[in-house]
């Protein structure tokens, strides 16, 4: 139980998916202009990542067992692509309102590298089903964090004006960004 | 002529990382080392070079509604190839590289020229396109990781350089001092080529361009 807690909190603050591990930039960037949008996109990426990995895990234990491990890359991209179109699938059909809301966000999540990394970390890392789960769990939550957090910061970005020209847009965006990071580095060294 | 033109646009002027502002993930996660960063790049341009090859061998084999997930098996089975290229002949480099080396795969760049180049054009062409692209990523991740190393450990390649070794700014080689460098790196180049840096980070060729355009303008509301 102490080994789950701390695999969900070094995943949503130490090693924060966007902010040290660089995966998922292009949301994180693109999406994170529009506060309302951060939610719904946030709420779509932790739903994905823990299909993915409920997805993924069994998959893998399959491809062990046919002494195939090299395939997990192929694999598991092309389960995530089909298993995002067949949740879009389903819940137009199934929930309409829930696909009102996470309906456009869910294709921008198939090419996403924090889904696929994720899977994939579980998969290195030797964790368990439950701790897999757990892992990408707070691997979502630390994404929608970091995205509202940033989402927050860049609003004041962009409402000044006092920024030098050959600053503005994407390069002050990323300086930022560094300082978000710099932040949550402050996490470091709380479980070790 | 043309065709050298193909070539040697991403150097440069149409540079992926720097210009173009595509593939992101990697520019910042690998670039800790210059070598990190020539392996990176090395790496995504055989797989580019590969795919775009491929791609525009089957383009007229491949459907039309069902060409995404085509050119993703063709780009990770290529990626696949290189993981086991790299680890059996570099495995330090397989090492350092880690996770990002499976996540080439996802690279926007990759699926980016398959969709705008290798679909459209003859196998010649595309293959010059991916070369040069994979070479202007390459040397991009290069600076980026050269910059980084000199002030985040005072080596370059490795190599010691004399004073800056002995008190390096340690923060540049950590994740903070990736983004702060390359939001620099894209600040000077704007400068250098008298354009206003972009508003947004790059979307051609983005499979999902159209969704995204819409949730940058905030045009989407939850319910």
């Amino acid at each position: 139980m102490v080994k789950l807690i701390v695999i969900m909190l070094s995943a949503v603050l130490v090693n924060n998916v966007v902010l040290s591990q660089f995966m998922g930039i292009c949301p994180f960037l693109g999406v994170s202009k529009v506060l309302k949008n951060c939610l719904g996109m946030g709420v779509a990426v932790i739903f994905v990542m823990l299909c993915a990995t409920a997805v993924t895990y069994p998959v893998y234990q399959l491809l062990e067992y046919l002494n195939a491990e090299y395939l997990k890359t192929v694999a598991f991209i092309l389960l995530i692509a089909l298993f995002v179109q067949l949740v879009e699938i389903v819940l137009k059909k199934v929930m309409p309102p829930l696909y009102k809301a996470l309906g456009v966000y869910l294709p921008l999540i198939t090419t996403n590298c924090a889904v696929l990394g994720v899977t994939i970390t579980n998969i290195d890392e030797g964790y368990t089903f439950a701790e897999a789960m757990v892992n990408a769990l707070g691997t979502g939550v630390g994404f929608t964090l970091a995205l509202l957090l940033f989402s927050g910061v860049r609003q004041k970005i962009d409402s000044t004006d006092s920024i030098p020209e050959m600053f503005k847009g994407v390069p002050s965006t990323l300086i930022a960004a560094s300082i978000v990071s710099l932040s949550f580095m402050g996490f470091g060294g709380l479980f070790s | 002529m043309s065709n050298l033109k193909e070539f040697t646009k991403g150097f440069i002027k149409e540079n992926p990382t720097l210009v173009t502002l595509l593939g992101m993930c990697p520019t910042l996660a690998v670039t800790t080392q210059a070598s990190n960063g020539i392996g990176m790049g090395l790496a995504t341009t055989f797989v580019l070079l590969c795919s775009n090859v491929v791609i525009s061998l089957l383009k007229k084999v491949i459907p039309d509604t069902v060409r995404l997930p085509c050119y993703i098996v063709i780009i990770a089975g290529f990626v696949t190839l290189i993981e086991f290229l790299l680890e059996g002949f570099l495995p330090s480099l397989y090492d350092s590289l880690g996770i990002f080396l499976s996540l080439i795969t996802v690279n926007c760049i990759i699926l980016g020229r398959a969709e705008v180049f290798a679909s459209k054009n003859k196998v010649l062409p595309s293959a010059l396109d991916g070369l040069g692209m994979g070479l202007g990523f390459t040397l991009s991740l290069t600076l980026m990781g050269s910059v980084r190393e000199i002030l985040g450990s005072g080596t370059i390649f490795g190599f010691e350089i004399p004073f800056l070794a002995d008190s390096p700014m340690t923060v540049f080689i950590l994740p903070a001092g990736g983004f702060f460098t390359l939001g620099v790196i894209i600040a000077v180049v704007n400068k250098l080529k008298h354009k206003k840096p972009p508003k947004e980070i790059g979307c051609s060729g983005c499979p999902n361009m159209k969704n995204c355009e819409r949730l940058k303008k905030g045009g989407v509301t939850n319910g």
